[in-house]
């Protein structure tokens, strides 16, 4: 079937790699082999000589990719990144879903499509559920804190609970702060008195 | 007052100081301006970032608009250099068993005659030199083949170069993936701290005047934002101003240490700045004067001369035609925009647009408008020069 393509997935994450490889089926029964191992890689791809590279754009192992685009033998295709000269700006919607695609020279663009839409789909989904992590992450980490900013105030001015957290709430009105802000200075300074 | 806001990307090293120490010292506020300063992962990353506008200005490799200029690389899309963000910055680092060897063979570590120590090293080297750069076009990557190929070494062909970003070259080196690197400080340092590497050579040893990293923005931009231009380069300028004043280097360390930045210790971040270093996990150290400059012997300008000469040695690499690459890098360094940005400061700049590559050997005064500008030596280390008119004639 020669509509099947060759893809490499650069992609340290073995589940990740697993639901890339997933919606690269739903276009295609396509040829997907996940490289896993950084180092030395653009020597691996080249072995493999694919159509198409996939990577995570937020990869700092990206930059080995640059090195496939000067072919350094006869024998290797050179491949450059993906650029589309249509106007639904595809290659910008990669980039933005954190995806980059590299494809070899003389790949026709209705060929590529599918697959790096597919690749956006996933990838943004990955780019949401990293940013509703961080944001648990950070409001978790942002009431511990208040919690143990009321607690020294509760035993340092024999209050309650609830004016514990509105004399913070006060302060960081007063100085244009954030009450975690205020309340992480707080529990500094306690540790320091301490 | 009302700030014009503007995105710019920059890669952890200390020669993205110049972009950082105009967002918090207050730069651009004076020109109207707010940075919205992006950390990239890669410069792959960093220039699409820019190529494909989520970010109008990058700290950028010196050879990377270049060689889109020429048609090589990932991106197709032009990018303009505005000015000359650094000079110099760079450190060669070799892998403590190597440099072992190098010692055996009767190598001081001097950390400054680049032909001794690239015989000593290719003496050392058994077989092929695996050897890290940050980038395929990179000023790193150029040094690197001039320096070797002024000894005699066919370079990169006899060479295993392998692209390794900048954080994780002393992890490379530990692993035993390479037996040297060149890369922008403080990388190099972090190496020697991790008890991993020595250090072998500055960059400026090799060329004492190399352009290193650039104000990269789209041609484009360029040419339908003329105000913002204008603003972005009389920035730049003041921060280099600021940075090459010794009384600021603390500050300057500081700043860069937060983790926001570049997440290195002060300490070692002011090796570059004040040219003071700790080549080896033993504590050797060496002084190294000029070892960045962020305005001196004007830095910032952005010579032709310089585009030409990263494009004549691309173009030798890659087998593309001389002449043709010569005149695509013509324009790439935006000497016109420069100078118009800076009339207003009535800053001292160079008459000429373009130099002999390589001809200074001493610091020198130069025609200019009011006839007080002194150039910083651009020697290279094996004495040649490069003049584009003789090319021409």
């Amino acid at each position: 079937m020669s509509d099947n393509l060759s893809i490499v997935v650069v992609e340290k994450d073995r589940d990740r790699a697993l639901l890339i490889i997933d919606s690269l089926r739903t276009s295609g029964n396509h040829d997907v082999f996940v490289i896993s191992e950084e180092a030395g890689l653009a020597r691996r791809i080249s072995e493999r000589n694919p159509d198409i590279v996939l990577m995570d754009v937020a990869s700092p192992s990206r930059d080995m990719l640059e090195e496939l685009t000067l072919a350094s033998s006869p024998l290797e295709r050179p491949v450059a990144m993906f650029v589309d000269q249509s106007e639904d700006g595809l290659t910008k919607a990669a980039i933005e879903a954190g995806v980059s695609a590299y494809v070899v020279d003389g790949l026709r663009p209705e060929r590529i499509k599918p697959i790096i839409d597919a690749a956006i789909a996933r990838f943004h989904m990955f780019q949401q559920m990293r940013a509703e992590l961080e944001a648990t992450k950070k409001a978790l980490q942002e009431r511990k804190v208040i919690d143990r900013a009321k607690g020294i105030l509760m035993k340092a001015r024999g209050i309650e609970e609830d004016e514990a957290y509105a004399l913070l709430r006060k302060t960081a009105m007063d100085q244009g702060r954030k009450v975690a802000d205020v309340a992480e200075s707080l529990v500094t300074a306690a540790g320091l008195l301490s | 007052m009302n700030l014009h806001l503007l995105r710019a990307g920059f890669i952890p090293l200390v020669d993205a100081a110049p972009l950082i120490v105009a967002h918090e010292i207050g730069f651009a506020e004076e020109e109207g301006l707010a940075l919205d300063l992006r950390k990239a992962p890669s410069w792959s990353t960093l220039r699409d970032m820019v190529a494909l506008g989520q970010i109008e200005a990058a700290h950028m490799l010196s050879p990377v608009p270049v060689a889109t200029a020429l048609g090589l690389g990932g991106n197709a899309t032009r990018l303009d250099a505005l000015s000359v963000l650094s000079v110099n910055g760079n450190v060669v680092c070799v892998s403590r068993a190597l440099a072992d060897r190098m010692r055996a063979g009767g190598y001081a570590f001097d950390f400054s005659d680049p032909r001794a120590a690239g015989e000593a090293l290719m003496k050392a080297v058994d077989g092929q030199l695996r050897i890290g750069v940050p980038f395929p076009f990179s000023m790193h990557a150029e040094l690197l083949y001039y320096w070797l190929g002024a000894l005699g070494v066919p370079a990169p062909q006899s060479l295993d170069v392998r692209t390794v970003p900048p954080p994780l070259m002393a992890d490379a080196i530990a692993a035993g993936e390479v037996d040297a690197f060149c890369v922008g400080e403080p990388w190099g340092s972090i190496a020697v701290e991790n008890g991993v590497g020595e250090l072998l050579l500055p960059g400026s040893a090799i060329w004492s005047f190399a352009p290193e990293k650039v104000l990269a923005v789209r041609h484009d931009w360029a040419g339908t934002q003329p105000v913002l231009t204008g603003k972005l380069i009389r920035t730049l300028w003041r921060a280099g101003r600021w940075l090459s004043q010794p009384a600021n280097r603390a500050t300057a360390s500081e700043i860069l240490s937060q983790p926001h930045y570049l997440g290195v210790t002060a300490e070692i971040l002011d090796r570059a700045l004040s040219g003071h270093f700790v080549i080896s996990p033993r504590g050797d150290q060496r002084q190294r004067d000029s070892f960045v400059a962020f305005h001196e012997g004007a830095a910032t300008f952005p010579w032709r001369s310089q585009a030409q000469w990263i494009a004549q040695r691309l173009a030798a690499r890659t087998g593309l035609d001389r002449d043709m690459s010569l005149a695509a890098a013509h324009q790439v360094f935006r000497t016109d925009l420069y100078r118009n940005a800076l009339s207003a400061l009535h800053v001292d700049l160079p008459g000429a647009s373009e130099k002999v590559e390589g001809a200074l050997d001493t610091p020198r005064e130069i025609a200019s408008a009011s006839g007080t500008l002194i150039l910083r030596p651009d020697r290279f280390f094996d004495g040649a020069v490069f003049d584009l008119s003789a090319l021409q004639r």
